[in-house]
């Protein structure tokens, strides 16, 4: 274990280069886009002297060459100051902070739903293959992988709560309820049902299909005839002997879609406005709060970072085969 | 005394797109306990899909049994449930499989995957079930047994894995063994080894061995008897001596003569032709094409098995005419 644990922090320094050249690129990427904050200002506020325009620009630094803008932002990030916004008078790491958990808590049930529901029904397809439950659940794939996230979202809205009022709209919690620390997991739970299916969904649709195609592959393999010539039964081979097997490309994907799930996540926040970090970027964005888009990126990108880590060391238990260097 | 292992009639057939492939068509033998009977045929000819055909592991589709009797002491294994099926593998019938690089579970070690064919078939605890897949692997003369228990297959040669692959298949006294061409992966002096192996196993543990092969010095080394096989059907079963010393049928004939021999120095004789389509079969026998000894009759009637003497069994009408020539009895 020793090995892995220098592998691992191996990995990790090997990350701080990595993430530092996500933050110049995402910088850069950024100040290519049209306008700042003293645009939206400006407008917002019907300022339309250059003059005084010219005057908050210096106040906030950006009338300085872009390198020095960057050279100060990671000089900033390498002190854990990841700069102020203005927008909510608050320094960005609290704004991030405080709707972080909102975030974590959606993409992580959304995963393993995902997660669950995919596989299951990769597997129940995989040995059910060519029958009416395998068609079934290929075609119900295909309806959750075509159909956008946000419309499965409203429809959903207006089955469980409009029509049968059996879920909460949207949002996190619902005001005044119960405050006790038992009827507030209740109160999120409820709220989470849908974003989180909404979420799930479409990974579980991607899950399945790459479940039942890797669970079909293994099975053909010269070890699955071995262990069904030990006598052992169907579920057994097939739980024990191909799904061990079979699992890797599925973990493969996860690690892959932890990033692209932020991004769909904020699609979800926005149609159920739930309070999270895709809700708040896609303010950022809109309102040019640049400060806050870079620190709400740069926390992606570790968590990326970090997720890929995991993956590889999932991996490692899955498969003896497979060594961390 | 009545054989440990009956197989009468047995017919498997591949419905594949192109045609039904008859990849074992009217095989018949019998198989004693104590007994090591060799099948021979080159490759296409039917030798594994019988051994699937015994364990119940026809891939289906396209594989299926069409007809026939597996006889293991009363019972007729082909009329066995799936359930009932699954008692009998690994457990009165085990099977040793040509390729030990795949044929073990690249994710458990070897150790697991040996203590699993114990705890699927006997009632005991799991500490029991590892003493016993440590005793195994002494068996099959694994060096340091208890050090290679945890290993992962990864690590261990070819020759390695095969000798875990007996030691699972023997995990629970087998009564029939069924070893699939077991050393045509392996180095040559890895071959010897598993084959003296096999061969002291089988004493020891008074086993029937069904051994596959094409290779005809593996035969002579430890076979009893031979099936000769041919495009799915029997030609020709003898003693392992008589083979040698007077095969009867062309086709046996000519595998021997293509048989390198130290001190030849002439050019190897090869069986002219190819093995024919297993889905269009001519009428007659199906050797005809590619047999220098072939008759008008042997391209229209296919030639039945006659018993010659009290323990050869040959297909040939040319075969017959000659040992009944010879004045020996011949029984059809």
């Amino acid at each position: 274990m020793n090995r892995t644990f220098l592998a691992v922090r191996r990995r990790l320094l090997q990350a701080v280069p990595v993430v530092f050249g996500i933050v110049a690129i995402i910088f850069l990427l950024l100040n290519l886009s049209p306008g700042d904050l003293v645009d939206v200002m400006a407008a917002e506020e019907q300022i339309s002297d250059p003059q005084v325009l010219e005057q908050i620009r210096a106040e906030y630094g950006l009338d300085k060459p872009i390198y020095v803008q960057l050279a100060n932002y990671v000089w900033n990030i390498v002190h854990l100051d990841l700069g102020y916004s203005f927008r909510h008078s608050q320094p960005v790491w609290d704004v991030i902070v405080e709707r972080l958990p909102a975030t974590l808590i959606l993409m992580s049930v959304s995963m393993a739903l995902a997660l669950f529901i995919g596989g299951l029904a990769g597997v129940v397809a995989s040995i059910k293959v060519n029958t009416l439950y395998d068609n079934l659940i290929s075609v119900v794939a295909i309806i959750f992988f075509a159909a956008p996230s946000f419309w499965i979202g409203l429809m959903m809205m207006v089955l469980f709560s409009v029509k049968l009022g059996l879920l909460p709209v949207s949002g996190m919690y619902t005001i005044g309820g119960d405050y006790s620390l038992a009827g507030e997991i209740w109160d999120v739970t409820r709220h989470l049902v849908m974003p989180s299916f909404a979420l799930g969904l479409f990974y579980a649709a991607i899950y399945a299909r790459v479940m039942r195609a890797s669970m079909l592959e293994v099975s053909g393999l010269d070890f699955i005839r071995t262990a069904r010539a030990k006598g052992l039964g169907e579920k057994r081979v097939a739980f024990k002997h191909i799904l061990r097997n079979a699992l890797l490309p599925v973990v493969t994907l996860f690690g892959l879609q932890l990033g692209t799930m932020l991004a769909g996540s904020v699609v979800i926040e926005s149609v159920f406005s739930w309070p999270g970090i895709g809700t708040l970027v896609f303010e950022a964005v809109l309102t040019r709060n640049f400060p806050l888009v870079m620190g709400v990126l740069l926390f992606g990108s570790i968590l990326v970072v970090i997720a890929n880590l995991a993956v590889d060391l999932v991996y490692m238990r899955l498969d003896p085969r497979i060594e961390l260097r | 005394m009545s054989p440990l292992l009956q197989v009468c009639d047995l017919t498997t057939h591949l419905f594949t797109v192109e045609g039904v492939v008859k990849a074992v068509e009217g095989l018949s033998f019998d198989l004693d306990a104590d007994e090591t009977l060799a099948l021979v045929g080159e490759s296409g000819c039917g030798k594994s899909m019988t051994a699937l055909s015994l364990m119940g592991l026809v891939p289906d589709p396209p594989g299926r049994i069409v007809g026939g009797q597996v006889l293991l002491g009363d019972r007729d294994l082909l009329q066995l449930s799936e359930h009932e099926m699954q008692k009998i593998r690994g457990n009165e019938i085990a099977m040793v499989f040509q390729e030990p690089m795949t044929s073990l579970n690249p994710v458990f070690t070897v150790g697991d995957q040996i203590v699993e064919s114990v705890l699927t078939h006997r009632q005991v605890s799991r500490r029991q079930a590892r003493e016993r897949a440590v005793e195994l692997l002494d068996l099959v003369r694994i060096p340091d047994p208890r050090g290679r228990f945890d290993d992962y297959p990864h690590r261990l040669s070819g020759g390695m894995r095969q000798r875990v692959m007996i030691a699972m298949a023997l995990a629970c006294d087998p009564d029939v063994l069924i070893a699939d061409e077991p050393t045509t992966a392996l180095d040559v002096t890895i071959q010897a080894q598993v084959l003296d192996l096999l061969g002291e196993l089988q004493g020891e543990f008074g086993m029937g061995v069904i051994l596959i092969t094409h290779d005809l010095g593996v035969v002579a080394g430890i076979a009893d008897r031979v099936v000769v096989m041919y495009a799915g059907r029997k030609v020709e079963e003898a003693p392992v001596d008589d083979i040698f010393a007077s095969p009867l049928h062309p086709y046996t004939q000519g595998l021997l003569g293509s048989m390198p021999r130290p001190g030849l120095e002439e050019r190897l004789r090869e069986i002219p032709g190819v093995i024919p389509s297993l889905i269009d079969m001519t009428p007659g026998c199906s050797f005809a094409p590619r047999c220098a000894k072939a008759m008008a009759r042997c391209r229209e009637e296919q030639p039945d098995h006659a018993t010659i003497g009290d323990a050869r069994v040959v297909a040939c009408f040319a075969a017959e005419e000659e040992v009944a020539g010879r004045g020996l009895a011949v029984d059809t």
